[in-house]
């Protein structure tokens, strides 16, 4: 067996020795908005430490740093969040950004709502038109579950939901392709480019506020994590120049994350992203 | 752009080479073999052959996170992962090919083996080296599922940028960001890329059998 692990590593002439890198597990939201490919080669360029990321739903992305295949981790679920630190697979949590999530539907429906609660009855009770779930325990899953539970006490199970198992583009995608509906990220949405004719429905609420949070994993479960590189990445993060690195990130001249490491900033949670 | 194509022939090459090195004298040797449970062995890897990608992706991924039994290497999210599974994905597909290649040329050779008593390693040699061509194309086989395969590699690989994103995980990311017309695009590009590693490889193949003969 060592054999062929050596065979294998001869052959992808892939040194593991240890390099200034680490393994930074995270959210689609993120990635796809293109967020790390603005921000990282800063942090590179500062500190001589190349980040990897590894975009997956905020799910999953736990589930890798449980692992201990991921040296740091920038999720949005805050349950899931101080659940993974209770359990002692995290060592510190950093706020580092946020933004929110809006409700997306087809520009031809023209159907009202006057609140975000008469949007999820509306929809459970009336059935008028089909609903796209992410269905993949992501950050934006787990809301969208939340939301349904509180205004409707559960989420549908009739034939207009469903549940896809894919990423938030993946959902943007179909929504675009089959005139639904969909809960997204603003981030996501905003650097979406197939928005096709989609538009946002709804968005503002207190509830739809979606902050990210980077999460150290505990070196004490893994003797191998990069802590040290982990620790640096996070102190660039909240730090002025990488905060205001954040603040900078446009798409298409809109700003698509808030900088909220700073803590008098918190209470100005939804005035951001409308920016 | 080009590094994620050298990065995709590179991983998808080596996947080959390794998968092609154990495949080819095992599937020589099961079409030589009269021994019991031959048929089953053969129908067996015949079967995998249909091995989803995820599947292997997924076994791969917990054969190497840190909380797996080879996880003190610390190869996921590397390149060698997708070698790993790239060469586990195809192995049954060359091996299987080969099997079916050699089979009807052991058969005409066999009396002709038997009666110098040629030694088993003997036998594998000149039953390897007459098929070439044929087990080639098995190889050219296995090279087109890895190169195209996307389920795998993006598990154990998770299609870090400038490390481990190749053509195929390019593709699915750029879908997922909305950007269809530049997805489309790169898949024309890994089409393109595949019509010239095989047609490069067949020019070999020709030119090989014009020089040496066919012998079958």
């Amino acid at each position: 067996m060592r054999f062929i692990i050596f065979l294998f590593m001869m052959l992808a002439s892939s040194v593991n020795a240890e390099r200034r890198e680490l393994i930074l597990s995270s959210t689609t939201s993120t990635q796809n908005s293109g967020l790390y490919d603005y921000i990282l080669p800063m942090f590179t360029k500062d500190t001589g430490i190349s980040v990897k990321v590894v975009a997956v739903g905020t799910g999953q992305a736990i589930r890798i740093a449980r692992n201990g295949d991921a040296d740091a981790l920038l999720v949005h679920h805050r349950p899931s969040e101080d659940l993974f630190i209770k359990d002692d697979f995290g060592k510190e949590r950093f706020d580092v950004m946020y933004n929110d999530f809006v409700l997306i539907g087809p520009q031809k429906n023209k159907t009202k709502f006057e609140t975000l609660s008469d949007f999820f009855i509306k929809a459970k009770t009336t059935s008028l038109f089909p609903f796209i779930s992410r269905g993949d325990d992501s950050g934006t899953h787990k809301k969208e579950i939340e939301l349904w539970n509180i205004f409707t006490n559960s989420k549908p199970k009739e034939k207009w939901y469903i549940e896809i198992g894919s990423g938030m583009g993946a959902a943007l995608n179909m929504a675009s392709a089959t005139d639904s509906y969909t809960l997204s990220d603003r981030g996501t949405w905003l650097s979406f480019n197939n928005k096709g004719n989609l538009e946002i429905k709804w968005s503002g609420d207190d509830i739809m506020q979606n902050p990210y949070g980077l999460i150290l994993v505990n070196p004490a479960m893994f003797p191998h994590i990069k802590s040290k590189y982990a620790k640096e990445f996070a102190n660039w993060m909240i730090s002025p120049k990488g905060q205001k690195a954040i603040g900078e990130f446009k798409v298409d001249g809109k700003q698509l994350f808030c900088p909220n490491a700073e803590k008098e900033k918190k209470n100005r949670l939804l005035a951001c992203p409308a920016n | 752009m080009w590094d994620i194509v050298a990065l995709s022939l590179r991983i998808s090459l080596s996947a080959t080479l390794i998968a092609a090195f154990f495949a080819i004298p095992i599937g020589t040797a099961l079409a030589m073999g009269r021994f019991t449970g031959r048929k089953v062995i053969i129908m067996f890897s015949s079967s995998l052959m249909a091995l989803p990608p995820v599947v292997v992706g997924l076994a791969i991924y917990l054969l190497l996170s840190r909380s797996g039994p080879l996880g003190e290497y610390g190869l996921l999210f590397t390149p060698t992962a997708m070698i790993i599974a790239q060469s586990v994905l195809i192995f049954p597909i060359i091996l299987a090919l080969t099997t079916e290649a050699v089979s009807p040329l052991e058969k005409n050779y066999r009396r002709l083996l038997n009666s110098v008593d040629a030694s088993i390693w003997f036998r594998l040699k000149i039953l390897i080296v007459d098929a070439r061509f044929s087990i080639f194309t098995a190889v050219l086989a296995g090279f087109g599922r890895a190169i195209a395969e996307v389920g795998a590699v993006i598990i154990v690989g998770g299609n870090i940028a400038g490390s481990t994103r190749v053509m195929t995980t390019t593709i699915a990311l750029e879908t997922s960001k909305g950007n269809l017309e530049l997805a489309l695009a790169l898949g024309i590009i890994l089409v393109m890329l595949a019509v010239g590693v095989n047609s490069v490889m067949h020019i070999f193949k020709s030119l090989g059998q014009k020089y040496h003969g066919v012998l079958r």
